[in-house]
């Protein structure tokens, strides 16, 4: 006991060092962090053979999804023919990826365009359901990360992606992938910051307005190759310098006629105000 | 009429405020006070000064940074950029302001009264003017020779012509080249996707799908050289759209335009001729982005919007014996924004 004592006297010593509360949290959040990576199990990525995962997705998509894409993902026609909500057979799990992982379902409300928006649901939940959604109808699977990653493309590769980009995606979103509006409120959305597997899976599976580019026609290379080109693009600094969003030449026309020309005029206006003029000595 | 109308005539001040002149001329606190004269007469040259010494910077920094090189340095922004944007407009705002500060604070300060006067010249000089023309219409004999007269109103009237004629450089006429593709080159020629160049199989296609598209010949080896391949290829460029056949409201003579609800139409907008692919998948609708004509593509190409006046025209696609999708025949109108020529069908 008294070598307890000890050792105990010794250590409070040591711990009166101001860094020694710090590292002590800092080492045992690690171990503890070190310790749940070894006994959770490693992420099932292969859920849609699995009836447990089909079977939770569907009880999360019958609360969440069907109260607008029907009870089985068949979509629900409204009384004059449209649709309340399009059916999900055959989208595939690539599909409920893109649109669950970047928020744009479920919708918080009826509109024109589900806009992107925070994550609600935990990265398993939204596996389960793409494993009910992809079990309902065949559909393109979740790409893995040998199919989307751009790590290494090389220069000829970006290049070609520019080509591919400039031809089949600008119109809507923007030389520059900045965004752009489209008929009736919608909005072909920007392209910055966007992460590989979503730009991958939204070619893939063409989400609301967007047509499908399917892997048949802009095989996964052309694919990579467009990605590669965004995050090029995204990555490089203005040598033009301040970028403005780059929304084209409205945006910067006005910026420089109403902002440059403005504080010119404002400047000029402003230095040949009056001249002062003073009543002392005015015989002189 | 009023009651209170007053009868008779009011007197009418005829002036009544007076004119008030002009204002005392005070001078200025620099006239005044030998001290702030001499503190204005440093600003103006600390001003001069710093843009001497920002020109130098200028020649410095150009010299110090390339373009491209250091490309956010300064605030995230190309150190060249910067540091030649900031000197150079350094250099000019102070002359400038210099300038102004000079004219306001320190040069001679009275006031000048100027009258204006009328803008023509005196009856004397104008009656001289014409007094000289008219003597050298009169020496110069033109008046009574005619043959000389009327050889110089002809060589100076001719001078004309080789202006006229030089217009001919704007040409040649199109002629009926506006009218035609290079869709109608060979039979079934082949849709292949813009800048790969690869052929398409339908059952590739799904529906929703867009592709941009160009005929085949622009793609194969020796076959379009004798071609003004940038303009042909401009005017033959076309979209491939794939929606549920059930959808597509096919109009009387096009109902073998299509494979399984595949359609393919000119990409160049009838309004003016921008290139479209703004295609809205669900509701089946083309937008030009530069005037927003908008074109219904599930029925026919029909203008719903914008000041387009002619519907999108249509491609009539088939399968070839490979099993890819081939051009029927040429379009069957001109492509593109209408012209004088063009014959309505």
């Amino acid at each position: 006991m008294r070598f307890f004592n000890s050792l105990a006297g010794r250590l409070s010593q040591v711990r009166r060092s101001r860094l020694a509360a710090p590292a002590l949290l800092m080492a045992s959040l690690l171990m503890t962090g070190g310790i749940v990576a070894v006994i959770t199990p490693a992420s099932a990525t292969k859920y849609s053979d699995d009836a447990d995962a089909i079977a939770k997705g569907r009880a999360l998509f019958l609360v969440g999804c069907s109260s607008c894409h029907g009870k089985n993902a068949e979509g629900i026609q409204t009384q004059g023919g449209g649709q309340y909500g399009p059916s999900l057979v055959g989208v595939g799990a690539a599909a409920v990826h893109f649109q669950m992982e970047t928020g744009r379902m479920p919708m918080a409300n009826p509109g024109v365009q589900a806009p992107r928006k925070t994550v609600n649901y935990t990265q398993d939940e939204i596996n389960f359901i793409a494993a009910f959604i992809a079990a309902a109808g065949p559909g393109p699977a979740e790409p893995t990360e040998a199919e989307w990653s751009v790590a290494g493309a090389t220069n000829e590769q970006i290049v070609r992606g520019g080509e591919l980009f400039r031809t089949n995606c600008t119109a809507c979103h923007n030389f520059a992938g900045s965004g752009g509006a489209l008929p009736g409120g919608k909005l072909a959305p920007a392209l910055t910051g966007v992460a590989e597997k979503h730009i991958y899976e939204a070619m893939l599976t063409g989400p609301q307005q967007m047509p499908v580019f399917s892997d048949g026609v802009m095989t996964p290379q052309d694919k990579r190759d467009v990605i590669a080109y965004l995050k090029s693009t995204e990555n490089s600094p203005g040598y033009g310098g301040a970028s403005m969003g780059a929304l084209g030449p409205v945006a910067e026309g006005v910026f420089v006629w109403i902002v440059g020309l403005g504080a010119l005029v404002g400047f000029a206006v402003w230095i040949a105000a009056h001249t002062a003029r003073t009543k002392k000595g005015s015989n002189a | 009429m009023s009651a209170h109308e007053p009868h008779g005539n009011v007197e009418v001040v005829a002036d009544p405020i007076a004119d008030p002149g002009l204002a005392p001329h005070l001078p200025r606190p620099t006239d005044v006070d030998p001290a702030k004269e001499k503190r204005a007469e440093r600003q103006v040259a600390t001003l001069f000064g710093l843009s001497a010494v920002a020109s130098i910077l200028f020649a410095v920094a150009y010299f110090s940074f390339a373009i491209g090189e250091e490309p956010d340095l300064i605030l995230g922004f190309g150190a060249s950029h910067v540091t030649l944007g900031l000197s150079l407009g350094v250099a000019l705002l102070g002359i400038g302001v210099g300038a102004i500060l000079l004219a306001r604070k320190l040069m001679d300060d009275h006031e000048i009264v100027e009258y204006r006067h009328p803008a023509a010249s005196s009856e004397e000089d104008r009656k001289e003017a014409i007094a000289a023309l008219t003597q050298g219409i009169a020496e110069s004999t033109i008046g009574r020779r005619p043959l000389v007269r009327n050889s110089m109103l002809a060589g100076l009237g001719l001078l004309g012509v080789p202006a006229v004629v030089a217009l001919a450089d704007l040409g040649p006429l199109p002629g009926d080249t506006l009218a035609h593709t290079v869709w109608g080159k060979q039979k079934l020629m082949r849709l292949v996707q813009d800048v790969s160049g690869t052929p398409i199989k339908p059952e590739d296609i799904e529906i929703g799908q867009l592709i941009n598209g160009e005929p085949e010949i622009f793609y194969t080896e020796g076959a379009h050289e004798e071609l003004d391949v940038q303009a042909e290829k401009a005017k033959a460029a076309i979209i491939v759209v794939r929606m549920q056949p059930d959808e597509i409201k096919a109009a009387q003579g096009r109902e073998d335009w299509g494979v399984d609800g595949i359609l393919c139409f000119s990409k160049i907008c009838t309004h003016v001729g921008c290139p479209i692919s703004l295609w809205e998948q669900q509701t089946h609708h083309l937008l030009c982005p530069c005037h927003q004509s908008t074109f219904d593509l599930a029925d026919n190409g029909r203008v719903i919007f914008g000041p387009a006046a002619r519907a999108l025209p249509q491609l009539p696609i088939t399968v070839d014996s490979e099993g890819y999708l081939a051009a029927q025949s040429d379009f069957t109108e001109p492509v593109g924004p209408s012209y004088w020529e063009r014959v309505e069908k």
